[in-house]
């Protein structure tokens, strides 16, 4: 009896294993597409994946894989040639200009507080004196006596490489500073805190956070494009050499008209 | 036949066995092996005792990582070290079998629940809270301290609880018998003879706290100061980790390993402290 079960025992798992590594085999393949797999910013990332969403609609064979990890891994798996389009939220390097980078949009930076916040401007000085922790109060900018709570992103991130570029002017972002690592957690911090202020996308500012206007010009797709809202950047799409067919023809989907405005809906700056 | 069957398994489970160690033995060859160049190029000293952390401008100093990491942990110990003795204590000596029924499988559901839902709940109640009653962003020292207090329980709980059983009868019969009551044996008699598996208890708690990542990242705030009040954020060893990995390549890369080695080393020392508490025990 107690062998039997034992042999039982030793069958399943053996049928499990099989069975396991012939699942692999087969369900990957579902045509003979090979997928194209994107990686990097983890800004850019919604937008592809919506972008990889319509196109398959019109392409079933089409498989489109789009992973995050930020623009800094986007470029390295591009040299690297793990990843057909590596993804950047930021300009690329002098040493990672190997790679042909193609601006498939711009996207601004906004200033974000929570909605109960009266302030409605700030001048790039006062927000690069937050950042650098030379302001420190509210009082200081017209409001109640209460502690700014800050909140920047992590080391590395294209968001704040070009927050740093654009708005600090090469001064530090201080250490008292909040971190957050990613636009998502800032909302969700901004959103939930009266006092919180942080920077995110401008595409993700919904009704729960309010932009600030800057200088006196509101972060609206209007202004940038008029080039009259500074805080902006461009979305990258990097490849490394000659892109093969299926690669090529997703690049033409995005920079088409159909997919500039499916990415102007999202609330990005098309390039048209 | 059945001699040659039972070899075998032996055999296989030895295998398994060791390679547990294996895997451990990897780990710390990966990790040192990624995280030792930069303490050669940068100097050990710059890198523990630095206090500036920029890593992609040349900065590799953690100390106000170690220090904070330090502080939530203390911090946890002392949210959870009271409730937990108290909730061993209360277990082993004063619980009937239904308490004991119901407490036993609740803590262990309580061990089972993964951080990043203790790390949501902080965020969405615990946070506010310290917000609008202490002050400060809510993203702070306490607040990380009474979540990480509430995730070691279950460790000090029960390896207190361990030690507290293994104290035999004989020592509370006879202080009893010399007129003591009840408290005064737990507080005189079995509590000090089970010191150190609660100590054992304590440390393990503490390595689990200075270890735990999703939570502390949600909760911590991660500013990189070292905080001077409890409403101050802070950035552990761990979250530095965890937040910058992503993004991170070349030296900063390596700087994280190398926040990964002092992690290790840390931990090591922890668990070493509490096996020698336990090992003291039993030669008792």
């Amino acid at each position: 009896m107690n062998q039997m079960t034992e042999k039982l025992y030793i069958l399943f798992l053996f049928i499990g294993i099989f069975t396991v590594s012939c699942g692999r085999e087969t369900s990957d393949r579902k045509d003979n597409q090979s997928p194209i797999t994107i990686a990097g910013s983890t800004s850019v990332m919604p937008f592809t994946e919506k972008l990889a969403e319509y196109f398959m609609l019109d392409n079933p064979d089409y498989v489109i894989d789009v992973q995050g990890g930020g623009s800094t891994a986007g470029v390295q798996a591009c040299i690297n040639r793990t990843v057909d389009i590596g993804m950047s939220s930021r300009r690329l390097k002098d040493d990672e200009k190997s790679l042909r980078d193609i601006t498939i949009c711009n996207d601004g930076i906004a200033i974000v507080v929570h909605p109960g916040n009266p302030l409605n401007n700030l001048t790039i000085d006062q927000i690069r004196g937050i950042f650098n922790g030379r302001i420190k109060n509210w009082k200081e900018l017209g409001w109640i006596d209460r502690k700014i709570d800050a909140v920047s992103r992590e080391e590395g991130s294209g968001t704040r490489g070009s927050f740093e570029d654009l708005i600090m002017n090469k001064m530090e972002i201080d250490d008292g500073i909040m971190v957050q690592d990613s636009n998502g957690s800032v909302k969700e911090v901004v959103a939930t805190d009266p006092y919180a202020m942080g920077y995110i996308s401008l595409g993700l500012v919904d009704e729960r956070v309010r932009g600030l206007s800057v200088d006196g010009v509101a972060p609206t797709t209007e202004n940038i494009k008029d080039g009259s809202y500074k805080i902006e950047r461009p979305f990258l799409f990097l490849i490394n050499g000659t892109p093969d067919e299926n690669t090529q023809s997703f690049i033409d989907f995005v920079l088409s008209k159909e997919g500039q405005i499916i990415l102007k809906k999202e609330g990005l700056i098309d390039i048209l | 036949m059945a001699f040659q069957k039972e070899n075998f398994i032996k055999f296989i489970l030895m295998v398994f066995a060791l390679s547990s160690l294996f895997f451990l033995f990897l780990i710390f060859a990966f990790i040192l092996i990624e995280g030792l160049p930069l303490f050669l190029k940068v100097g050990l000293k710059n890198i523990i005792f630095g206090f500036k952390w920029a890593p992609t401008k040349g900065s590799f100093g953690i100390f106000p990582m170690i220090v904070s990491s330090f502080l939530v942990t203390f911090g946890a110990l002392v949210v959870g070290g009271p409730m937990g003795l108290s909730c061993a204590v209360y277990l082993s000596e004063y619980s009937g079998k239904k308490m004991k029924m119901l407490l036993k499988p609740a803590l262990e559901l309580l061990a089972g629940i993964p951080s990043v839902v203790y790390g949501f709940l902080g965020v969405i109640y615990i946070v506010p809270l310290v917000r609008n009653y202490l002050g400060g962003s809510g993203f702070s020292l306490i607040a990380t301290s009474i979540i990480l207090g509430v995730m070691i329980l279950p460790t000090i709980i029960s390896i207190s609880f361990d030690a507290l059983m293994s104290v035999p009868k004989s020592f509370r019969e006879g202080s009893l018998a010399m007129g003591a009551t009840k408290w005064q044996t737990i507080y005189k008699v079995v509590i000090p003879s089970a010191k150190s598996g609660i100590m054992a208890g304590f440390i393990l708690g503490m390595g689990r706290a200075i270890g735990e990542t999703m939570a502390v990242i949600m909760i911590a705030g991660n500013a990189l100061k070292i905080p001077t009040s409890i409403l101050d954020p802070l950035r552990t060893l761990t979250g530095n980790i965890a937040l910058e990995l992503a993004y991170a390549t070349g030296d900063h890369r390596l700087g994280l390993f190398s926040t990964g080695v002092v992690l290790l080393v840390i931990i090591m020392i922890l668990n070493y402290m509490a096996n020698f508490g336990i090992k003291k025990k039993r030669l008792k």
